[in-house]
């Protein structure tokens, strides 16, 4: 038992990864505050951080930290992007809830 | 058999001659709107009267050199091959022209009697809006026969075959805003349909059976009427075929029902009494020059494959035979100008088949050519005649009964007029006595193998009372339209027709009185030059084939004379009669006898033997019900109902089901692409469709070199390959370095039979897959 608590792998990093990412999908499906939706893809982005530096470590391979790096970059642009959407809405509408702003379907 | 010796030389410019009335008829189709009247006159004149021009330098320059000189050396004929037109496995056809002495009396008569109708018709057309549409129709009409005519094999006769029948459609409807004469143009379309479908089961035929037999001229390609006649393929027409008679029966009776609709025969003449329709002109060139005259030169061009059966020849004799009296009884009675010449010329038309049926194929031409001239010179007339009474005002121009006494107001028509109803009565010395007189004379004479001896006296017989019908039925429509006083004010103040009227009828007049000198009566003690004849000869066979006896109706000078003498008295005692009934105008001798017992016969002839009602009742009447219920239940329910509606409906639906998807909710769309990514992944994993790990081996002598492939999911750096080479199940050293495990991708051994292991090892899943595979060098060898 302590060997498993213990003696971190691979595996561990992955089962992490995976978890993150999938509380990030629910997230995204589930929740209807944008500003909530936003976060969970965050989450998303860096459960797949998360597997890229794993495996990096697991072939001997730097290059994977490459890939992690530039999704990083991604993230922060998408955030800062996302977020001024969201500030936007919110200053036109008070009311950043996604199933309400459905003025383009009609 | 045939003469060995049928070589045709090339020539260039032989395409010319359908080409110009094409090119005439391409200008005045597309640019004819924006010409002048004097312009579209001039370019479709122009095309006819060139292609006349070169057609005859072509037959008295080269071909009439060609024929003084030893046929044996020099040739019958010319050949133009423009390309390959199509090639398919064993059949291929040459787009080619041939001019022989058969096509080229043809293409004479075509392109003069053509022209001179061409001249014609700007006078009868003139104040018709839609004339360049009807000159360039004229053009392409002339074009098709033409091609027709002059067409080196099967499938391009059928080319121009198509092509009248088309014209023929677009000119007898040429006026179709009038309902009538656009059912008409259908009519002849749709009849003629049903001889044309005969023909392509003909010329099948004759291809299954001629496949790659191309006779001497393998480039001339298939269904060449060379390669056809060459003695090499004759064998092919007399096996055994349709119920144990010849296959040539076959062939040729499919054939002939194809020219029974183009020439109008029985049982699909109805047509051509609707033709009639069409203006007058077309009418002429229909039963003149071209289109009619189309399935008498088919079989004439044919003579070798309908002279290989007796049977076919002898239906082609019996359908001439009932169609000329059918015709010319039905003849009788009819009142319309246009009428009577129609049912003149099937019964001409029967004629001429009863000359091809007892192989009497100079006659056919020569009755073809004479009857040409003076039907063409009839109808023009009936044209200028219609056209004066029209011009009078006459509702009904075409109306006999409203005639008479014309003779004094259109003298330059009257004459040409006599003229041509002497020629077609068979006075001598008019041309159709010489052309009659040699079919009647043919068939009195003939006696083919096979033959009840005694039939073609009953031919002749038969003839005779045609003959006599149509010295009478001519001249009774002669006498009601010229002789006597004016029946009606239109035809007391009819005018003679402008010049370009009655200069072709002159012209024509001339030809119908002296062309039958051309083919003057053969007497055995009196050399007369028979010019046709020897000039056709190398183009028409000679013998029943195979038998090889030659094909003979010529009796002794005495029979001869007896003929001619009784043909023509019967041709004289119709006139008489015509003008005892009809001499005086409408008598009322014949009112007295068509109210007593003649009565019925009467309205058999006026009602054409029912054929049309009788037509209406089994076929059309039929198909039209058929029409009726396919246009419910096809067209109406499953077209319109099933597939249209039906699929619109379909589509509602499945647009519905997806709306409810398509509901433009994000997040929605997000929960299929997340278990739809999910399912990809769960499925590649059940199915497992990664390479499972394996090696290869082959045999290089006496070494064995293996070659691992690991799979997929373990091809990294860090796969590690372990081999068991010596059989003891376990994994080998690597001699090379103490302690270590063998690990290579490429390992050879020699002389080793037995199991080989491998394993692929991943260090980092610890994984391990093992494969054994039993070598056996001896069974192996060349193995991979």
């Amino acid at each position: 038992m302590s060997n498993l608590l213990w003696n971190i792998g691979y595996p561990h990093f992955l089962v992490l990864a995976a978890v993150l990412f999938l509380i990030g999908v629910v997230g995204v499906l589930v929740r209807r505050n944008a500003l909530i939706i936003l976060m969970s893809v965050e989450l998303m982005l860096n459960a797949a951080n998360v597997t890229l530096l794993a495996f990096s470590r697991m072939w001997g391979d730097i290059s994977a930290h490459t890939f992690a790096l530039i999704v990083i970059a991604v993230a922060a642009a998408e955030a800062s992007v996302g977020l001024a959407i969201v500030v936007a809405v919110f200053r036109g509408r008070h009311n950043v809830e996604v199933d309400r702003l459905n003025t383009l379907r009609h | 058999m045939e003469q060995a010796s049928h070589t045709f030389l090339e020539s260039s410019t032989l395409v010319w001659i359908p080409l110009l009335p094409l090119i005439g008829a391409f200008i005045n189709l597309v640019f004819g709107r924006r010409m002048s009247r004097s312009a579209v006159y001039a370019v479709s004149i122009g095309a006819v009267a060139l292609a006349c021009v070169v057609a005859f330098a072509h037959v008295f320059g080269p071909l009439l050199a060609l024929f003084r000189a030893e046929p044996e050396t020099a040739g019958t004929g010319f050949t133009q091959i423009l390309y390959t037109w199509i090639e398919v496995g064993a059949f291929k056809s040459q787009l080619a022209f041939r001019l022989d002495t058969l096509s080229a009396v043809m293409i004479m008569i075509v392109t003069f009697v053509g022209t001179l109708i061409h001249i014609y018709s700007t006078g009868y057309m003139a104040h018709d809006p839609r004339y360049s549409a009807f000159f360039g129709y004229l053009n392409l009409f002339t074009g098709s026969m033409l091609i027709l005519v002059l067409a080196a094999n099967m499938p391009v006769m059928f080319i121009g075959w198509e092509g009248v029948g088309l014209c023929s459609f677009l000119l007898i409807g040429f006026w179709y805003e009038n309902e009538a004469f656009a059912t008409a143009g259908r009519k002849a379309f749709v009849v003629n349909r049903i001889g044309d479908f005969c023909f392509l089961l003909g010329m099948f035929l004759l291809f299954w059976a001629t496949k790659t037999k191309f006779g001497a001229s393998p480039e001339f390609g298939s269904l060449d009427f060379a390669n056809l006649r060459s003695p090499a393929v004759g064998p092919a027409y007399l096996e055994a075929f349709w119920g144990g008679d010849r296959l040539a029966a076959a062939a040729a009776i499919f054939l002939f029902i194809g020219a029974c609709g183009k020439s109008a025969q029985l049982p699909l003449f109805v047509w051509l009494p609707d033709a009639m329709a069409g203006p007058t002109p077309v009418s002429a060139l229909i039963h003149a020059a071209t289109m009619v005259t189309a399935g008498v030169y088919m079989v004439c061009r044919l003579s070798f494959l309908f002279a290989s059966s007796t049977t076919a020849m002898f239906v082609v004799a019996t359908v001439g035979l009932l169609t000329a009296l059918a015709a010319a009884f039905m003849a009788f009675a009819q009142t319309d100008l246009k009428k009577v010449l129609a049912y003149s010329t099937v019964s001409q038309l029967g004629f001429m088949f009863v000359a091809a049926g007892t192989g009497n194929w100079t006659a056919a031409i020569f009755h073809l050519g004479t009857h040409a001239f003076f039907k063409a010179c009839l109808f023009l007339g009936a044209g200028s005649v219609m056209h004066a009474m029209e011009h009078e005002g006459s509702a009904t121009p075409g109306d006999i009964m409203t005639m008479g006494g014309l003779r004094k107001r259109l003298p330059l028509t009257h004459i040409t007029f006599l003229i041509s109803c002497l020629a077609i009565a068979g006075i001598i010395p008019f041309a159709g006595f010489f052309s009659k007189d040699e079919i009647l004379g043919g068939a009195f004479g003939v006696e083919p193998p096979g033959w009840i001896a005694w039939y073609g006296k009953l031919l002749w017989a038969g003839l005779l009372i045609a003959a006599l019908g149509t010295a009478f039925y001519m001249w009774r429509l002669y006498f009601l339209v010229f002789a006597g006083d004016g029946r009606s004010e239109p035809a007391k103040h009819a005018h003679e027709s402008p010049l370009t009227m009655t200069v072709p009828l002159i012209i024509l007049a001339g030809f119908a009185t002296v062309i039958g000198f051309v083919g003057l009566p053969h007497f055995e003690h009196l050399h007369l030059p028979h010019i046709l004849a020897s000039w056709l000869e190398p183009a028409v066979t000679a013998k029943w084939n195979p038998e090889g006896t030659a094909i003979e109706g010529h009796g002794s000078d005495l029979t001869t004379v007896v003929l001619m003498a009784i043909a023509l008295g019967v041709g004289a005692s119709g006139i008489a009669g015509a003008y005892l009934f009809y001499g005086r105008g409408p008598s009322k001798t014949v009112a007295k006898l068509v109210e007593g017992g003649l009565g019925p016969i009467y309205n058999a002839s006026k009602h054409k033997l029912w054929f049309d009602e009788v037509y209406d009742a089994i076929i059309v009447g039929p198909f039209k019900v058929l029409a009726r219920g396919l246009f419910e239940v096809v067209d109406r329910f499953v077209i319109d109902t099933v597939a249209v509606n039906g699929s619109a409906f379909v589509i509602g639906i499945f647009g519905r089901m997806s709306r409810w998807f398509q509901n433009g909710n994000v997040q929605r769309y997000l929960v299929g692409v997340v278990f739809g990514g999910a399912l990809v992944f769960l499925v590649t994993d059940i199915s497992d469709c990664r390479h499972a790990a394996t090696f290869e081996y082959k045999l290089v002598g006496n070494q064995l070199e293996l070659h691992a492939e690991p799979g997929e999911g373990v091809e990294g750096a860090t796969a590690k390959i372990y081999w068991d080479l010596d059989g003891d199940g376990e994994k080998d050293k690597d001699p090379a370095k103490p302690g270590e495990l063998l690990d290579k991708r490429d390992v050879t051994v020699s002389g080793y039979s037995g199991p080989v292991t491998m394993w692929v090892s991943d260090p980092i899943t610890r994984k391990e897959v093992k494969v054994t595979k039993t070598i056996d060098l001896n069974v192996s060898k060349g193995a991979k």
